[in-house]
């Protein structure tokens, strides 16, 4: 099982010694070694079918939250990113019912499964957001709402006999859906995403976008991505946590050009060209929903599902979580010292 | 995929499942999160223990195919301490930062009491350098450079006849912090049958000790019979070599003796392919995952409390994050106060004393200059009266002198010449 013949140089490693562990075991700092090739083949490539096997055995939780003013379509385009009926579309206000007097908070979780992978999908629906008359601080039920998952997950982490695996209720995207006027963004949207841009990872997505013509499409687009630029809104994928060039040229690339994605969304199929697909039928054709010449519905989808849910997880458990954390513990007093060099630490970060 | 925990956990949430009517594309996800953990690298760190002589650098070395570290150490180290190296590793497009551990000294004292604390001490040391950064507030777990150690790999002699009692002592010291994974070392040394017995031996004592080695994993069906398997050849006996020969038509690695070529990767001599199957191949991942869940929360749970963090308040109701805190904080708050008042009655008192003796000191120097004071008065007086006396004496004389010239004046005005011819005698 000998792999052709590297190069086998090993130069000095540093060393390190730890000295007399009765007063001070000592941490070894770290100390890293120099690049070696193998001769001969070890097996260490095999952790990563060990860990791949590990993870579809514990399975994922994902948590998608969609915000909008009613009508433009946030469940029925959940149920096609997911192809099922993860969202009961509102059936229209009744006139005897009343319109809620505050936005709404409604979670409901599925566990759905594909290829082996099972997923718990999470799928938080907020009703009543901007639909009064008075739409001043309707932002604030979601804000605590995507705050109270941070602390409930906190108050897992820090227990002294901890879960296993601590169930994951934080948001880790959240689908801002805007209107297509053609115009420009109306305040409330600005002034939602300026809120929660820090807390959560938003993608803001252009809503029926089949009322415009691919001319408006790309000026709407523009002057959307020009204003929230403006606004200092930063949206998934945000520029400041690339992590590397093919990350940041790939990025690069969706936030200037893609983003908002302009999506139609349906859940009926039809007949078009011999296939069944989805789309929307008027009298002037067939939308195709999964056509990229007709919506970007399946850019949308590659880019959350297949190519940045991990991301979009990582980066809510690495960034905006530990914000939380931080800013949390700090209005707290801060943790009290494990030894007397923690709390002097704490203290310059104060 | 049998039942697993998500299932188990979504019954519990009714969660109803959902059946797709197309593919969504998640199923791409188990590769995404391993597309970024081949992007950070992996870690995997590994403790030697064993005595000085007994083979630990070559077997890491043949396990690895790589020469690590030349030095050879000497029997008379004073104690036992350990040396750690961290070395990059690199396989296809895996990256792996391998920290080997090696106990320096162990076994060689005379006095072999303490031995085993130097390797408890570290083990302790990384997770507390782990604990420490988890409850930073500012932390950055996710590139932090994990230092805690996987596997432990401890070397038993081959006496051929049972444990030694500082491999019991240390074993048992170690159980719990770390995953054990006993061998037997230079097994060329016992033959097939005696290796036998020797292997039944090692486990029973091991066994009715209450010694925990780490068990390979069998609830995943794929790994679970081959794991199964190996459990029961525990502990591996394993040769190891970096030389290589000639058998057959293959350059194989192998130890040359009179009697024989003793083959490192051959399954009959010796159990050096399982160990590197079982240790590399298989159960990589496992290990980290025990280190972490179970040995670093027994840790995180012990140091806590002894912290005196409780999860439940003294009426079994759960006590709050806040609470908890609170009370640590006024504590604190309140040993400092203490603290700070102790000192500030030191220093006053340090004052006071400071105070007596300068005063001390001060009186004493009154009452010298007092003494020599009276001293000088005295002296004057006795000089005024010498002074007086020799006045006195002075006017008396100046009395004598002039009557004397009285005298000598009538005397010569009475004889003239005669005074004259004897004055001018006298005035010679």
């Amino acid at each position: 099982m000998f792999k052709g013949s590297a190069d086998n140089k090993i130069e000095a490693a540093m060393s390190e010694l730890v000295p007399e562990p009765r007063q001070k075991p000592a941490v070894p700092m770290k100390p890293v070694g120099i690049n070696s090739n193998l001769l001969g083949y070890i097996g260490i490539d095999t952790i990563i079918e060990q860990m791949r096997k590990k993870t579809m055995k514990t399975g994922f939780d994902f948590n998608i939250m969609v915000v909008g003013q009613s009508g433009l379509g946030k469940s029925t385009l959940v149920n096609t990113l997911f192809k099922s009926q993860v969202s009961r579309k509102s059936s229209g206000w009744n006139r005897e019912e009343k319109i809620p007097k505050t936005v709404e908070i409604k979670a409901i979780g599925h566990v759905i499964e594909e290829g082996g992978v099972k997923m718990k999908l999470t799928v938080i629906d907020t009703p009543g957001f901007g639909d009064q008359i008075n739409n001043e601080n309707c932002w604030e039920p979601i804000e605590k709402y995507i705050n109270e998952q941070y602390e409930k997950f906190l108050k897992e982490e820090v227990n002294i006999a901890r879960k296993k695996r601590i169930p994951d209720t934080r948001v880790h995207c959240c689908l801002y859906f805007i209107s297509p006027t053609g115009h420009s963004l109306r305040p409330l949207d600005l002034e939602f995403m300026k809120h929660l841009s820090k807390v959560v990872n938003i993608i803001p997505v252009i809503a029926k976008a089949d009322t415009m013509t691919l001319e408006e499409k790309t000026e709407f687009k523009q002057r959307v991505r020009k204003e929230l630029e403006v606004n200092g809104i930063e949206f998934y994928p945000q520029k400041e946590f690339d992590e590397d060039l093919e990350d940041k040229t790939e990025n690069d690339k969706i936030r200037q050009e893609s983003m908002p994605f302009a999506v139609v969304g349906s859940d009926k199929e039809y007949q078009v060209n011999g296939k069944r697909i989805l789309g929307r039928k008027t009298p002037w054709g067939v939308i195709e929903v999964e056509n990229l010449n007709h919506c970007e519905f399946a850019l949308l989808r590659d880019f959350v599902i297949r190519t940045h849910l991990q991301d979009l997880k990582e980066v809510t458990h690495n960034i905006h979580y530990e914000t939380y954390r931080a800013k949390r513990l700090n209005d707290n007093g801060g943790l009290p010292p494990v030894t007397t060099e923690t709390e002097e630490n704490h203290e310059s970060n104060l | 995929m049998a039942s697993s925990e998500v299932a188990r956990q979504l019954q519990n949430d009714n969660c109803r499942p959902l059946s797709l009517s197309g593919h969504v594309g998640f199923d791409s996800l188990p590769d995404q999160l391993v597309n970024k953990s081949i992007n950070q690298g992996f870690c995997f760190n590994i403790l030697c223990i064993g005595e000085t002589g007994i083979g630990k650098s070559t077997l890491i070395d043949t396990l690895f195919n790589t020469s690590f570290d030349d030095r050879v150490s000497t029997h008379f180290q004073p104690n036992v301490r350990l040396r750690a190296q961290t070395y990059e590793l690199q396989e296809s497009n895996v990256r792996l930062k391998l920290t080997i551990v090696n106990t320096v000294g162990f076994g060689d004292q005379i006095n072999k009491e303490d031995s085993y604390q130097p390797i408890v001490d570290y083990i302790d040391a990384q997770f507390e350098a782990y604990l420490q950064e988890e409850l930073k507030i500012k932390r950055s777990l996710y590139n932090y450079h994990d230092t805690r150690i996987h596997v432990c790999l401890y070397f038993i002699s081959p006496t051929g006849h049972s444990l030694k009692t500082l491999d019991l002592l240390t074993m048992k010291n170690l159980d719990s912090k770390v995953n054990i994974i006993p061998v037997i070392a230079k097994a060329d040394t016992i033959s097939k049958t005696e290796l036998q017995k020797f292997k039944i031996k090692l486990m029973s004592e091991l066994v009715s000790n209450g010694v925990q080695i780490y068990q390979f994993p069998t609830d995943d069906e794929t790994i679970s019979k081959i794991n199964a398997t190996m459990n029961g050849h525990l502990p591996f006996a394993v040769v190891g070599s970096m030389e290589e020969m000639k058998v057959g038509n293959k350059m194989v690695k192998a130890r040359q003796y009179p009697w024989g070529i003793v083959q490192v990767e051959n399954e009959n001599h010796c159990d050096f392919v399982k160990l590197r199957e079982m240790l590399i191949c298989t159960n990589m991942e496992d290990l980290r995952e025990q280190t972490h869940a179970r040995h670093y929360e027994l840790y995180r749970r012990c140091k806590l409390e002894e912290m005196g963090f409780r999860d439940t308040g003294p009426e079994n109701k759960p006590v709050s994050l806040q609470e908890t805190y609170e009370a640590k904080r006024h504590e604190f708050f309140g040993e400092l106060q203490r603290k700070e008042e102790e000192m500030r009655q030191m220093f006053v008192q340090r004052v006071k004393e400071k105070e007596a003796i300068l005063k001390e000191a001060e009186r004493e120097l009154q009452a010298k200059f007092e003494h020599l004071k009276r001293l000088h008065q005295e002296e004057r007086m006795k000089l005024e009266e010498k002074r007086k006396l020799l006045e006195d004496d002075m006017i008396a004389f100046n009395k004598r002198k002039a009557a004397t010239e009285l005298l000598q004046a009538q005397a010569f005005a009475s004889t003239p010449s005669v005074s004259l011819k004897k004055d001018k005698d006298r005035k010679k």
